[in-house]
């Protein structure tokens, strides 16, 4: 039997490296209906924000090849209900938790932090990840995870924030010149791993109406067809650990994971867990599927713990 | 516990399956397909549907199709079935109406709430546009076992776009028939014969299921005659089972405000005074300027 486990930060060994994806898997009662959720190495929930959010208008989303464009806009009920029904619940079924925060300024990522500590269910919670790539008002809306200095701010706000022991990742956008400036900036700043990649942003036109077919024109492409840029940010960012221009943290891979080889191929290219999200919406049972099948292709392969894999494609 | 349906299935009310089709036959414009699939067979009420997935395992087209459930007997001679009304209109409905018998096709089920019953016998209408009359029989025969009186209309642009009109004779206490073209029936829209129904048969509900346009009319003809709509709407869904947010509709909650509910998991069915028609405008819906958590002036 393979040892899956795998030790992310702040001493909290995660029993195997499988995760749901932000916003791909809401917060936890919906998918615990087809398999127990606590058998997740941990449970990403949606980015949740200081308020309430009505997210924008329909149609929301667009099917492309191997992949689909969504335009939500970070809906969700506020850090408040979040904290007083959703953390509760997951903690209520033995999940272990990586809330997912956003925020429009830095300030908010900090109260959204703070009101996370300070929660009853606290307890529950593995590590937190910080969803940068929303729009900054401060800087007429340009993505934070598209300006370093931005990204780096919001990192050490949230540092502050939380104890010691809770990891914090930094979640990239793969749309930026130079993905190991962003990561190098959220790592000095204090992040103790980083996720990688959040979507791409992408445009459909309706032919038949001659308009752009989201409501909010344009959305985040993801899903199978991103696979290969997900593979290649963490290779990248990987390989600057190895060179010694960033220090060596843990990273999350995510991006168009539908099976465990597509699982096994980020962890060669330097993945400590693996995420999986719009893959659940073909597959409600794919997180657990993919752990299925990635620990026996770890089997076949020989190694007795999945930790062994990680990174092994560098230096081949 | 009877049928094949696995503990989780009964204790989440859901089930994925890999469902064989035993029988597949052209009705009109549509495809009538009996999927066996035991697990939903056992779980499902009228008004809810279930998620197809397209083109086999490491299909490129990852998004499931949705379909209202047509019926579903839970003790065939193969085991539960469930059955579905298809329109090809796309790629995805394309492979669908393709497949042939002893195919199999990966179903998840069932989803979203089902057609509310009334608690006293009241007399009902249940009106269909096009392939939207599939889940009606079905419900047609739950409230005519409660001893409602039963009426339906059924509408499309034509006579070939029209579903059951021989099955809605055999389940109901009244068929109309309205086609756009006047190819069937009455020539016009199932809103232009509703009220002389529902006043004639004193109807208490009204059960819609169709395109947005038909049920926001529907919901307007049965509040100006006394009665209340529970319509079935049809959004685009990317999961289907609640966790993706793209489903979304502004609704009124039972405390006044609007939210933009998920309409897979607090749908598809809704009361039609609840919906904000007002928001609907041609493929989009807006969020209203009242709606809980909408923008602010100048961005959030
Ligand atoms: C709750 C519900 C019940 C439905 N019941 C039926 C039924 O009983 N019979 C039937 O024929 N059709 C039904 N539909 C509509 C059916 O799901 C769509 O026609 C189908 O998804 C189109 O897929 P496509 O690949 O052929 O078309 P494409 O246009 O190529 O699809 C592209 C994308 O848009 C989505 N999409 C396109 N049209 C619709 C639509 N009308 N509704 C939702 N999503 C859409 C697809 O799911 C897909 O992701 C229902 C839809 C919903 C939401
Ligand atoms: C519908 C949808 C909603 C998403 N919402 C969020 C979100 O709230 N926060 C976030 O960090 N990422 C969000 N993402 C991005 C995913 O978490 C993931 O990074 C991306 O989709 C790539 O992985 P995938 O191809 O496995 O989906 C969302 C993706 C989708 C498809
Ligand atoms: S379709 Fe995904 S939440 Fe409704």
């Amino acid at each position: 039997m393979v040892d899956l486990s795998v030790d992310l930060g702040g001493g909290h060994r995660l029993p195997n490296p499988l995760m749901t994806a932000s916003g791909c898997a809401a917060n936890g009662k919906e998918l615990h209906r087809f398999f127990d959720v606590s058998d997740l190495g941990a449970f990403v929930t949606k980015s949740v924000m200081a308020d309430p959010r009505s997210g924008r208008g329909t149609p929301r989303m667009a099917e492309t090849a191997s992949g689909m464009l969504n335009s939500i806009g970070l809906q969700g009920p506020g850090i408040e209900a979040f904290v007083d029904e959703d953390l509760p619940w997951l903690q209520s079924v033995g999940a272990r938790v990586m809330p997912s925060i956003a925020g429009s300024s830095s300030t908010e990522y900090a109260h959204v932090a703070a009101t996370l500590r300070a929660s009853r269910a606290f307890d529950a919670v593995v590590g937190v990840e910080v969803n940068i790539s929303c729009p900054n008002v401060a800087n007429r809306g340009l993505v934070f995870a598209c300006d370093p200095m931005a990204s780096a701010k919001v990192i050490a706000l949230v540092r502050e924030q939380l104890p010691r022991d809770i990891p914090v990742f930094a979640k990239l956008s793969p749309d930026v010149t130079d993905i190991t400036a962003i990561a190098a900036a959220c790592v000095k700043a204090g992040a103790e791993g980083l996720t990688m990649i959040n979507t791409l942003l992408g445009m459909v036109i309706d032919t038949d109406l001659m308009r752009p077919q989201l409501g909010g024109v344009t959305g985040g492409l993801s899903g199978p067809g991103i696979r290969p840029v997900a593979v290649r940010a963490i290779w990248q960012v990987r390989q600057a650990m190895f060179e010694g221009r960033i220090p060596t943290v843990p990273i999350i891979g995510v991006g168009g994971v539908r099976t465990g080889r597509d699982a096994l191929e980020m962890v060669a290219a330097g993945a400590s867990a693996i995420q999986v999200g719009t893959v659940v919406f073909n597959d409600p049972s794919a997180p657990v599927r993919v752990l299925r099948e990635l620990c026996e292709l770890l089997e076949a392969k020989g190694y007795d713990r999945f930790t062994d894999a990680v990174a092994v494609a560098h230096g081949r | 516990m009877t049928g094949q349906a696995t503990d989780r299935a009964l204790r989440g009310r859901v089930t994925q399956e890999v469902a064989e089709v035993i029988a597949t036959r052209r009705v009109g414009a549509y495809q009538h397909i009996t999927l066996v699939a035991p697990g939903v067979a056992e779980l499902a009420r009228p008004g809810q549907f279930i998620a197809l997935a397209v083109g086999g395992e490491s299909s490129g087209t990852l998004l499931r199709r949705s379909f209202s459930i047509h019926r579903v007997s839970p003790s065939g001679t193969y085991g539960g079935t469930v059955e579905i009304v298809v329109s090809a209109v796309g790629a995805g409905t394309r492979w669908i109406v393709d497949r042939v018998p002893h195919d199999t096709i990966d179903v998840v089920g069932p989803l979203g709430k089902a057609f509310p019953l009334p608690t006293e016998p009241v007399a009902c209408v249940l009106v269909g546009g096009g392939y939207g009359s599939a889940p009606l029989f079905w419900l047609a025969g739950e409230l005519r076992e409660r001893g409602c009186h039963v009426e339906m209309v059924l509408g499309a642009a034509s006579e070939d776009r029209l579903f059951g009109v021989v099955e809605a004779r055999r389940s109901c206490d009244g068929v109309t028939v309205t086609t756009d073209d006047g190819s069937a029936g009455h020539r016009g829209w199932v809103s232009d014969v509703l009220p002389d129904i529902i006043d004639r048969t004193n109807a208490g509900v009204v059960y819609g299921c169709g395109p947005m346009g038909m049920l926001e009319s529907i919901t307007r003809v049965a509040e100006a005659h006394g009665a209340v709509a529970q319509v079935a709407v049809e959004e685009s869904m990317a999961c289907g089972i609640g966790v993706c947010m793209t489903c979304v509709m502004p609704v009124v909650g039972s405390d006044g405000r609007t939210r933009m509910v998920r309409s897979c998991v607090e749908g598809p069915v809704f009361r039609g005074d609840r919906v904000r028609w007002d928001a609907f405008d041609g493929g989009h819906a807006r969020v209203p300027d009242d709606c809980v958590g909408a923008p602010k002036v100048g961005g959030h």
